[in-house]
């Protein structure tokens, strides 16, 4: 094995060595530095603050949380021709490559009401978590320059990050209105209920991101394997399938259970319900029970295809809420409280 | 030596307030990247069946246990050939990089204005200085008050509507330094803040310089150029390859003894030399 670097007389390339005198010790003061450091009230320039005087920290920054966020949206397409356009741009062709996917060539739409509607409402409520995950995973070794030059609470960088991912969903969402309006979805007063569902899932990823930007801070392998993970999870959220109809999941429960629980696939079928009524009209469990009914939505067609209320649901709308609720919850104490403990260290790099 | 002489230029202060301790301080850092991995996916495949260490992750000890007592009042100059630690050391006792052993006490936040305070390259110099006034703390009212004066005194002109990655290397280093003396610290640390910039912007930073020492509590200052370093401050320290080599209040005899070691032209004084603020030569 190598010898380390510190056996190796450290950073400096001096090939003169000079006698290197011990420090007179006792020329320092006679009492411990420690003791005096206390006596005059110094406190360590690396010390980390309580976890409510750190949030208190936060808060106080959240203007230069903001607009840490604006400006590198700003800057995300400065070197593209089309400029800021490709903030809806990218939104729509990512919807037309997955539709074209699974929509034209896989033929996955058997069984979905406004299989168009429902899938791009899937992937641009994943994209949203999917993004944020992978950005704040490498947000500290990105930073590292802007962390060494400034002292500020490093939170603000992760939650930066899901900040300008929140203002891409932002645009996604407008582009989303279109689409859903043009495929014949009426506009309801459901879809404000899209307005809590996000911010729950804002909260969500921010909990999520702090924990991220810890794992990431310090090898780079977590980083490179994360979007690994995130796409698996795309695939078991029920992005381009629905999970609560879905006919080879129609005998499992306790696995249609968990898949529809885990939070991706709740903020995603939260959102659907609230801005497709094709999806409201068909959720299982919402009427009831009818064995007839339901084995008609199995035949598959497309007269039936709203008859999946009739068959046994396994999570409740009201459930679903609770549940995005909980995972917001639960996201942002766990992240936030592992995200603080380092929070001396991440300068190290 | 600190706690029991003082600096001999103020002899008039009395009573000596610590305002900086620093208590057997070691700082490690980690380098990835470093040399000596042959960068095939074969061996690195060997390397994790082995259990070896990745060899292209270096630890590099940069500070090897340094003790020393600073008070208020104190201009401290810090000496020593590249890489002895000295850009190190003030990042530690700015708590930006953390400890590996021992500890840093401040009275305050320190505030370290440096070469290497990169703000955000593609973003325009008005963003930066908005954000870089944002993260030391100031409110958006604050920040828009000072704006204008930051901007003027960087002198980049123009140039404040273009992204910083298009500024020239002196230009970057005039508005960062811009950004960075808008505030007022308690400690100041000033690396190498003004090794480039033209001869205009020089003065001006350093009339600043000088009127941020009177209203900081402690200035250190890293420079190569030692007659600023005997023009500013009271007291120096010289490191060498992390450790303290020389320190004191007898500002020319250390400058002297490092010019001596390193085998440089001893410094030419016209007078005796005193703790005055005038012009370096």
């Amino acid at each position: 094995m190598r010898e380390r670097a510190r056996d190796q007389g450290g950073p400096g390339t001096l090939t003169d060595d000079l006698a290197i005198p011990e420090v007179d010790q006792s020329a320092l003061a006679d009492e411990p530095l420690a003791e005096l450091a206390a006596r005059y009230q110094l406190r360590p320039s690396a010390a980390r603050a309580g976890l409510f005087a750190y949030a208190r920290q936060l808060w106080a920054r959240r203007h230069f949380i903001v607009g840490f966020a604006t400006a590198r949206n700003v800057a995300m397409y400065t070197e593209a021709r089309l400029g800021q356009l490709w903030q809806v741009l990218t939104p729509l062709l990512n919807a037309a490559v997955y539709y074209l996917i699974f929509g034209i060539i896989l033929d996955t739409k058997r069984g979905v009401p406004n299989f168009l509607a429902f899938l791009i409402t899937g992937i641009f409520v994943f994209n949203f978590t999917q993004r944020a995950f992978i950005t704040t995973s490498r947000v500290m070794p990105d930073s590292l320059p802007l962390i060494r030059a400034l002292p500020f609470p490093r939170g603000c960088l992760p939650i930066g990050y899901v900040l300008i991912e929140l203002e891409q969903l932002a645009m996604s969402m407008i582009v989303l209105t279109v689409i859903v309006l043009a495929s014949g979805e009426p506009l309801t007063w459901y879809w404000l209920l899209a307005i809590p569902a996000l911010a729950f899932q804002t909260v969500f990823n921010v909990g999520m991101g702090l924990g991220l930007a810890r794992l990431g801070a310090g090898a780079d392998d977590f980083s490179q394997l994360l979007p690994f993970l995130v796409r698996t999870w795309m695939y078991t959220s029920g992005v381009m399938f629905s999970i609560q109809t879905i006919s080879s999941l129609r005998h499992h429960q306790t696995l249609t259970y968990l898949l529809q629980i885990n939070p991706a696939a709740v903020y995603i079928s939260l959102v659907r319900n609230a801005v497709l009524q094709s999806q409201r009209a068909g959720w299982p469990g919402s009427k009831p029970y009818s064995a007839a009914n339901c084995a008609l939505y199995h035949t598959g067609k497309n007269a039936y295809l709203e008859y999946s209320a009739y068959c046994h649901g396994t999570v409740s709308m009201s459930g679903l809420w609770l549940w995005g609720a909980g995972w917001a919850i639960v996201a942002l104490i766990v992240g936030f409280v592992f995200f603080w403990q380092a929070e001396t260290r991440y300068g190290r790099g | 030596m600190a706690v029991a002489s003082g600096p001999v230029a103020n002899g008039a202060e009395p009573t000596l307030i610590p305002t900086v301790v620093v208590d057997d301080l070691h700082v490690v850092y980690r380098v990835y990247g470093a040399g000596g991995d042959k960068g095939t996916a074969a061996t690195a495949l060997m390397r994790v069946i082995k259990r070896q260490r990745r060899p292209s992750v270096r630890e590099v000890h940069a500070i090897r246990g340094i003790s020393f007592v600073i008070n208020h009042g104190d201009a401290v100059g810090i000496i020593g050939r590249n890489g002895s630690g000295k850009s190190t050391l003030l990042q530690a006792i700015a708590g930006l990089l953390p400890p590996e052993q021992g500890c840093v006490y401040t009275s305050g936040q320190a505030a370290l204005l440096g070469v290497n305070a990169a703000l955000l390259d593609d973003l325009t110099g008005e963003r930066n200085v908005v954000l870089g006034c944002l993260a030391m703390g100031m409110t958006p009212q604050e920040t828009k008050d000072r704006y204008q004066s930051i901007v003027d005194f960087s002198g980049v002109g123009n140039f404040i509507d273009y992204p910083m990655r298009t500024y020239s290397t002196g230009m970057a280093q005039r508005l960062r330094f811009s950004i960075a003396s808008a505030k007022n610290h308690e400690i100041l640390m000033i690396d190498e803040a003004l090794a480039t910039g033209d001869a205009n912007f020089r003065a001006k930073s350093h009339e600043r310089i000088v009127e941020l020492r009177g209203e900081a509590g402690t200035v250190f200052l890293v420079a190569h150029n030692l007659a600023e370093i005997e023009a500013s401050c009271n007291r120096v320290i010289w490191l060498e390859k992390g450790k303290i080599m020389m320190q004191g209040y007898d500002v020319p005899a250390i400058v002297d003894a490092y010019l001596e070691a390193t085998g440089g032209e001893p410094r030419k004084r016209d007078k005796p030399h005193e703790n005055e603020h005038s012009a370096t030569g």
